[in-house]
């Protein structure tokens, strides 16, 4: 008795006309080489500004003492809450049940993967002295909420890799020999990375038992990346920061960030990569109905975060609150929570406005809306501390992001569109293995009937 | 050719001459040795009276660390400059025995500035970077303005020690928080959870005094000169200066008496102007003093005395204007 999966000829025709579908974009053509050349250009760019960085100090930032975490943070914020999209597709969700998240978990471990490797090379962007990284190992303190991030972070991307990486095993072996014309490396590459897969029943039920202990695992490291990461801000007596629902207020806010970022790459793929046929009007239908409940829980906090303390009016959360509702702040603070959280949460609201298109725009609202107010988190409460600001130069006294640190934080943005692009074209995007055997099982119940 | 001479004209026989050149000759050997002696033994004895008398005007008497007397001669002594680790060892471990604390009598700052210079000037900072800053201060429209100088806190539970992920700053057993900018990664998380913005940072190059730049000093966390680029600097208490038994370098400058320093343990503090030693418990209590921000639980070690009965008018001084150094 031969334990092997797709051996019949039918599961061959199968995975043949699949692995047809989704290998077709696994080359590297022409429009690869432009786009990865323009993105290396512009990283290039970008990294001069921050070696000028390097070289005169952080001062060719906006920031200063008293604003002194900026667009930097607010940036690692983003990135760390974008990436928590993978624990939600893959692990929430998948393991509930839903056969829908199959073909776009790999793609949210993608993002998951680029965000949280990225989010790390942030922070370095932001310190001082960048050469003293090593003390965090050296000298590392475990009272300081910045040893808790580097070490969940860190857990938080090889379990990512780990979860993109077993299941794209089954596909190498599948894809080994379907690679004609590619590069010979990159045949090499798929022939390692297979470790000899043979398809055989064992080996799917180990791996199946290796995800399954992962995707839990991930929970928990998921949720504490990001509650760590905002306890970076509610650890300290600052107001505005000195809140006991930051955890959850970022948990949700990291789902409606990285659900946004999901739909718009997976817009992409679905219309670049030609899979209309895998990622489907009904997938994006289904993700949409997640972006509506992940931001009505993220307004449900929002009301929390600043409806209570300004029916108190304390001295400080008066003047805090006074910025952002009709202050300096005021007009990004509207934008951000209409355009970029209830407009979109209503329009999703309506079926006709949950396919493709619509959905791609709205996610780029949200996606936008999700970056400023990660500004807006950082930097207002810093700007009125609980002593006057005297006796300083007047620029210090607002701040304004500069073109380098501009430069720098869209440098960020390229490294996570970088790895994104290699990772999707150079492997299947989708996993081959699991839509042949969704197929199968589909065939059974058929039989069945 | 005369002894010849002689003992033929005498005409003596030839061995009573050789006997007679002998005794002579031992003679003369007798008295050699005995002057050799007398001379040799008269050296001897000076050299011992002389090495003697060196050996007592060589020694010199020295306290140790561990405060025992001890002679140690002269040619042994070596002039002792501490080297960064003993610099480092002892700057975080703080003066023994000691808790210092500051108390600011509000009533008495008309904004002289001193302090704010004086700190400036020792500790190489730019006229718009502030270890101590004298704040305008109102509290609400109705009640008088005032001046308030303000250092860091040095909290007996400080925000910044607990945020730090390096232990670049930390409390030390005499109560002084300090930063050691050798070891500061430049994060800022202590600049966020300072309450009293007492923290600043080497957004660019420190400025350079020359006489620093001449002498090649170590660096001392307890003066935290040389400043370096890319870290956190801050009030030290003039932890340097207390070592050597003086009064900060602000307490000492103010030509008001607005502040005054000492030790929590003695019960005393000083006053940099006066000069005048009072009992701090006293002064605590009979003056009404408070702490800054006292509900956020950091337990400050500066004190202030409200700002009633101003010996100042407040005139709100000619308003400074300050230009970042494009460098």
């Amino acid at each position: 008795m031969d334990e092997t999966r797709f051996n019949t000829p039918g599961e061959q025709r199968k995975i043949d006309s699949i692995a047809a579908d989704i290998l077709r974009n696994v080359r590297i053509n022409r429009n690869f080489i432009l786009w990865m050349g323009f993105l290396s250009a512009v990283l290039v760019l970008c990294l001069a500004a921050y070696v000028i960085q390097l070289r005169k100090g952080l001062g060719v930032t906006g920031m200063r003492d008293f604003t002194s975490w900026g667009m930097y943070i607010a940036n690692f914020v983003f990135f760390v809450a974008t990436s928590l999209v993978g624990m939600l597709i893959s692990s929430v969700l998948g393991l509930i049940g839903y056969k829908w998240v199959k073909p776009i978990s790999r793609i949210a471990e993608i993002i998951a993967i680029a965000f949280a490797a990225v989010a790390g090379l942030v922070i370095i962007s932001d310190m001082g002295r960048p050469d003293r990284l090593p003390y965090v190992f050296m000298f590392g303190r475990v009272q300081s909420p910045i040893l808790w991030d580097v070490t969940v972070v860190t857990t938080y991307f090889v379990l990512s890799l780990l979860l993109w990486f077993f299941p794209l095993v089954p596909d190498l072996a599948i894809s080994k020999s379907r690679l004609d014309g590619r590069p010979a490396f990159l045949v090499k590459a798929y022939d390692i990375l297979s470790f000899r897969w043979e398809h055989h029943e064992v080996q799917y039920r180990i791996m199946k038992q290796a995800i399954r202990i992962l995707l839990i695992l991930i929970i928990p490291t998921a949720f504490a990346i990001h509650t760590v990461t905002s306890w970076l801000f509610a650890v300290t007596p600052r107001t505005g920061w000195d809140s006991t629902i930051f955890g959850p207020y970022f948990i949700s806010g990291a789902f409606v960030s990285g659900t946004a970022a999901l739909i718009i790459a997976i817009y992409f793929f679905r219309v670049n990569y030609k899979l209309q046929k895998y990622i489907t009007d009904d997938t994006f239908d289904k993700i949409g109905r997640v972006l509506v409940l992940v931001s009505i829980v993220y307004f449900y906090f929002n009301l929390n975060e600043f409806l209570v303390p300004a029916y108190k009016l304390k001295t400080g959360d008066a003047i805090h609150l006074r910025e952002l509702f009709s202050g300096h702040y005021a007009p990004l603070f509207w934008t951000i929570q209409l355009g970029g959280l209830i407009i979109p949460v209503i329009l999703l609201l309506f079926k006709r406005m949950r396919r493709p298109l619509p959905m791609l725009v709205i996610s780029l609202f949200v996606l936008c809306g999700a970056w400023l107010k990660r500004y807006i988190i950082v930097v207002p409460p810093q700007a009125h501390p609980n002593l006057p600001i005297q006796g300083v130069p007047v620029e210090w006294i607002i701040y304004r992001p500069t073109l380098i640190e501009t430069a720098v934080t869209v440098a960020s943005i390229i490294l996570v569109l970088i790895i994104i692009t290699i990772l999707s074209k150079l492997f299947p995007v989708i996993p081959i293995w699991e839509m042949a055997e969704e197929g199968n099982e589909n065939d059974k119940t058929l039989d069945k009937q | 050719m005369s002894k010849e001479k002689q003992g033929e004209e005498n005409g003596r026989p030839d061995l009573e001459k050789a006997v007679d050149n002998s005794r002579r000759d031992f003679l003369r050997k007798v008295t050699l040795a005995g002057a050799v002696t007398v001379t040799g033994g008269a050296a001897i004895y000076s050299g011992h009276r002389f090495e003697k008398a060196k050996h007592n005007e060589g020694m010199v008497r020295v306290l140790t660390e561990d405060n025992r007397l001890v002679e140690i001669p002269v040619e042994q002594m070596r002039d002792f400059k501490p080297d960064l680790k003993m610099l480092q060892t002892r700057g975080r471990e703080g003066i023994a025995g000691r808790r210092w604390v500051m108390v600011i009598d509000l009533s008495k700052c008309r904004n002289a500035r001193k302090c704010v210079e004086a700190c400036q000037s020792a500790h190489q900072l730019r006229p718009y970077e502030y270890h101590i800053n004298t704040l305008v201060m109102q509290e609400s429209v109705n009640t008088p303005a005032f001046y308030m100088p303000k250092p860091c806190q040095h909290c007996d539970n400080p925000p910044c020690v607990s945020v730090c992920p390096v232990d670049a700053t930390f409390k030390r057993q005499d109560g002084i928080v300090l930063i050691d900018n050798e070891r500061c990664i430049g994060c800022r998380f202590c600049i966020a959870a300072c309450p009293y913005s007492a923290r600043i940072f080497h957004w660019q190059e420190p400025i350079q005094v020359e006489s620093a730049s001449e002498t090649e000093d170590e660096y001392d966390v307890e003066l935290n000169v040389p400043q370096k680029k890319g870290t956190i600097t801050k009030c030290l208490f003039s932890a340097d200066r207390l070592r050597d038994g003086m009064l900060p370098y602000c307490v000492s400058a103010c030509p008001n008496g607005v502040f005054y320093f000492g030790d929590e343990n003695e019960d005393a503090v000083t006053n940099g102007t006066t000069k005048e030693t009072v009992r701090l418990s006293e002064l605590l209590e009979t003056s009404g003093a408070y702490r800054l921000l006292p509900e956020l639980g950091t337990k400050p070690r500066v004190y202030y005395l409200p700002p009633r009965n101003r010996i100042f008018e407040f005139e709100e001084g000619e308003k400074r204007e300050y230009k970042e150094d494009k460098a």
